[in-house]
């Protein structure tokens, strides 16, 4: 037991003695969270826009005065002619043209409906799409608003409601995909670098030929990192909560258990990379492109599973992170408990001990 | 016998590292590993200290086969390997503390054993081992090496890149623990301290070419040594080069060191040559070989 | 004879810790000159300004006629340089390695291919020119390096500890080129762990704790400290 607590108190020292590397470790959760908290977001704010509007009358000037109350909307210039849609569009700052047919309210109240048009500028596609999508939602609340006064209305309004993330906040989606991200990097490339540097200093030639079982030397890296991890994933459940007033609607035990099965996982991918690789870049590139490319790309924290073809979805099921987004998004957004969620959490299990099993298995007892 | 090797090979990819290799080393024996980088000698360290597994060829440390009872060899051992392996960011205390923990005792256990050498850097236990100086870090790794009371000490160029005096004092470290009776295999690039071994094995390309006492291995020096001496070095090994019954010429400290190919070498025949040459203060007189000649020849 | 380098009190410090303690010599040209003294005397700092990629503290001195604090640049240019730790790119071909250490000295193409078929003839590498120099044992690998730093005919050649761990007999014939090099008027500026390296110097210095404790021939050195070898000098003056 001694020789254990002298293995990790050694490996704290390492840690603290380094730092840059501190730094980094503690650091970067917050400056990720942070960045994709508030510069990366699909959310739309003040989008400069420009109306043509032929009709000019109540009824278009109400809709207008809605937009332009909104904070998401700025309306920038009023145009005359058809032929100037383009111009506004090529000098850049417009992002959208709202177009008001003639006898706007004439055509709305005889027939019953009346034509808007929506040109959005998509060279950027997403911010295009909320845009339409925004406008189409303050369009509608306001014949919402008109068929109130309507005795009697037949008209189905459509309406879309958003469930989870009713604000639609990014910062929601974000959060638990950084998270997975940050844990992953921090134990799975922490610690593979941390056994190849030994590998590096010739320490760990020293450490082969003293009595030290595997399991001892393996958990000695382990467990510090497990702690940085766990500070880490705090720090990210906290930041979420006060400063982007992210809701947990489910346990915060629960949470904090399934953030430590899956940092053990991660855990177990670091030493498995250190036993194939020879130098600390190594461990660094083969952290970088195995682990955090798939995390990224695969696991549905950006790109919804969903929409992948059929041969990346069925990989994805073998990535861990996949699992773990699940799980925290359930938790956090949706308040499930582990009745919801045994599945995803035995996969995760099992995967860990999978992961353990094979690299104190491959951790060798003998150099090459 | 505390260490004793036969006919291990080892090969990498395209390299053979060592080849037929058998030798032994004797209870409380100080044996000395004599050859240039990449003669094979760490491959040799690392398959006695259980860390590579040989092609071929069985060997025994302290009684225990290297491979089936690798885990009682490492109980046992004491290994410095070559590069510098101790923790740079831990000061001299954490270092030593944390391998006397690993080996499962603690220093004030074994501090008789350390004392000696641990004494000279005690001032500065709280430094970084990476702040320390290169005879200095190679006293604490002494002592990590030493501090779980080892039967056989593997060190691996201890010295290499040390300047004269922290080798020698590090020489006169080996010879007391010796008295304490750990038996030591020790390798090294300088020929100097091969004179300081009880016996000592020469090997060049992974093979074994000669094991004798330093005192004895200069026997095996095949021929008549002459120092030859001139104003000029640079002509000098240049006209000995092209003499015609030169068999070899090395440069050793002020002097050549010449050996003929004839049986009856005459020497005012050479020194009339050099006259010709243009040398002046030409002297030349009979040499005892040294071992760093000695190895020479028979590398060559 | 005509003065190379000339260091005159020549000091560098770090904070309270003085590493090169007023240092005076000077090193006349086509001489070789052995720059001794334990880990940490102070050789490779004193070095380091000598090649110009360190600012003394105090002192003067001029490398190839330069001074060491206004004309760095133009000591490089007139400087070879090999130390143990960098010598050659391992994952370069031999042929490569030339042409680029060539390259960065601004030799013509045609030069560096003359003089690369000169090399490779001189040194008997014509079978091992397009291996990589990782592959090459490090004897091979030394004299490579001392031909490459001797590419762009410098006046004065600095080699730290060129010779570590390489076998006797390279060791040797790496001292064969050092004495020809210097046969031409090349100045050969060397350190050395090696004390019967030390004899083959035409003059000695030994630094202990930063300052020059003795300089001379080895034949005076070994008189004046009526010691057998040089080793006998280095181990009387460094014990202090």
């Amino acid at each position: 037991m001694k020789l254990f607590y002298v293995f990790i108190k050694k490996e704290f020292y390492h840690i603290i003695r380094d730092r840059r590397s501190l730094f980094i470790l503690l650091g970067m959760p917050i400056i990720q969270i942070l960045l994709f908290g508030f510069a990366i977001t699909n959310e739309i704010n003040n989008v400069n826009i420009a109306i043509l509007d032929h009709s000019k009358d109540v009824t278009t000037q109400n809709i207008i005065n809605k937009i332009s109350a909104s904070s998401y909307f700025s309306i920038k210039q009023f145009i005359e002619r058809e032929s100037d849609i383009e111009k506004v569009f090529k000098k850049g700052k417009i992002k959208a043209v709202l177009i008001f047919e003639n006898d706007f309210s004439k055509k709305l109240l005889k027939n019953s409906h009346a034509t808007v048009q929506i040109i959005a500028d998509a060279t950027d596609p997403n911010t295009a799409n909320t845009i339409s999508n925004y406008i189409n939602a303050i369009i509608q609340s306001y014949t919402q608003e008109l068929n109130k006064d309507v005795v009697v209305s037949y008209q189905i309004i459509p309406i879309s409601h958003m469930v989870y993330n009713p604000e639609l906040k990014s910062v929601f989606m974000f959060v638990p995909g950084v998270m997975t991200v940050i844990l992953m990097l921090v134990s799975a490339m922490m610690t593979s670098i941390s056994i190849t540097r030994e590998k590096e200093l010739g320490t760990m030639e020293i450490i082969l030929v003293s009595p030290l079982k595997p399991i001892q030397v393996i958990a000695g890296k382990v467990i510090p990192y497990v702690f940085i991890s766990i500070i880490n994933a705090t720090i990210i459940i906290l930041l979420s909560l006060f400063i982007f007033k992210m809701p947990v609607q489910g346990s915060l035990i629960l949470l904090g258990f399934e953030n430590v099965i899956f940092i053990v996982t991660a855990l177990a991918f670091g030493i498995l990379i250190s036993t194939i690789s020879a130098t600390q870049q190594t461990a660094m590139m083969i952290s970088l492109m195995g682990l955090m490319l798939p995390v990224i790309i695969l696991s549905g924290f950006i790109f919804p599973i969903e929409s992948m073809p059929l041969p990346l979805q069925i990989i994805s099921n073998i990535i861990p992170a996949k699992w773990f987004i699940i799980i925290i998004k359930g938790i956090m957004l949706k308040g499930v408990g582990i009745t919801y969620l045994w599945k995803e959490t035995l996969v995760l299990i099992a995967m860990s001990l999978f992961f353990i099993g094979l690299s104190t298995k491959k951790y060798k007892i003998r150099l090459e | 016998m505390s260490i004793s090797v036969s006919n291990i090979s080892k090969s990498y990819k395209n390299v053979q590292a060592l080849k037929d290799v058998s030798f032994h080393v004797n209870e409380g024996e100080l044996f000395g590993l004599i050859g240039p980088d990449g003669a094979g000698k760490t491959s040799l360290f690392r398959i006695l200290t259980t860390l590579l597994i040989a092609d071929s060829g069985k060997a025994n440390v302290a009684g225990y086969d290297v491979v089936d009872d690798f885990k009682e060899i490492r109980n046992c051992v004491g290994y410095m390997p070559g590069k510098f392996s101790l923790y740079q960011d831990l000061t001299v205390e954490e270092n030593l503390n944390f391998f006397a923990t690993i080996f499962g005792t603690s220093i004030k256990e074994n501090y008789h054993l350390i004392k000696d050498i641990y004494v000279q850097i005690e001032p500065f236990k709280n430094r970084r081992a990476g702040k320390l100086s290169g005879g200095m870090k190679q006293k604490l790794a002494l002592c990590c090496a030493l501090i779980h009371k080892p039967k056989v000490l593997f060190l691996d160029e201890p010295t290499t890149g040390v300047d004269p005096v922290s080798r020698k004092e590090f020489w006169d470290m080996l010879k007391r623990l010796q008295q304490k009776g750990i038996s030591i295999l020790v390798s090294t690039p300088y020929m100097d301290e091969a004179a300081l071994c009880d016996r000592i094995a020469f090997i060049q390309n992974g093979e074994i070419l000669e094991i004798d006492s330093p005192q004895d291995i200069v026997k095996h020096f095949p021929k008549k040594l002459y120092n030859v001496g001139a104003d000029n070095m640079y002509k000098l090994i240049e006209s000995l080069k092209h003499y015609e019954h030169m068999h070899s010429v090395f440069p050793f400290g002020e002097f050549v060191h010449y050996t003929d190919k004839r049986n009856d070498f005459n020497s005012i025949e050479l020194n009339e040559y050099l006259t010709s040459k243009g040398l002046n203060q030409i002297s030349v007189e009979v040499a005892q070989p040294t071992i760093e000649d000695t190895f020479m020849a028979l590398a060559k | 004879m005509e003065k190379v380098i000339e260091a005159k009190s020549l000091t560098k410090s770090f904070g309270d810790f003085t590493a090169v303690n007023a240092i005076t010599f000077h090193v006349e040209k086509g001489e070789i000159f052995g720059f001794l003294g334990a880990n940490g005397a102070g050789k490779t700092t004193a070095m380091k300004m000598l090649i110009g990629i360190s600012n003394p503290t105090s002192g003067e001195a001029k490398v190839a006629g330069f001074d060491v604090f206004k004309q760095r640049e133009s000591i490089k240019n007139n400087i070879g340089y090999m130390s143990q730790k960098f010598a050659l790119y391992d994952d370069l071909t031999v042929k490569e390695n030339i042409t680029f250490f060539g390259g960065i000295y601004g030799l013509s193409r045609e030069v560096i291919k003359s003089k690369t078929q000169v090399l490779i003839k001189e040194l008997n590498l014509e079978e091992v020119e397009n291996q990589l120099v990782g592959s090459l044992p490090l004897g091979w690998k030394q004299k490579i390096s001392f031909s490459v730093a001797l590419l762009h005919n410098p006046k004065i050649v600095f080699l730290d500890e060129p010779t570590g761990g390489v076998d006797p007999i390279t060791r040797r014939q790496f001292w064969e080129m050092i004495y020809k090099a210097a046969n031409q008027g090349t100045t050969i500026f060397v350190t050395t762990h090696y004390m019967d390296e030390a004899e083959y110097c035409d003059r000695v210095s030994i630094m202990v704790n930063g300052k020059i404790e003795a300089l001379d021939t080895p034949k005076n050195l070994k008189n004046s400290y009526k010691a057998d070898s040089m080793n006998d000098v280095f181990l009387k003056l460094a014990r202090g």
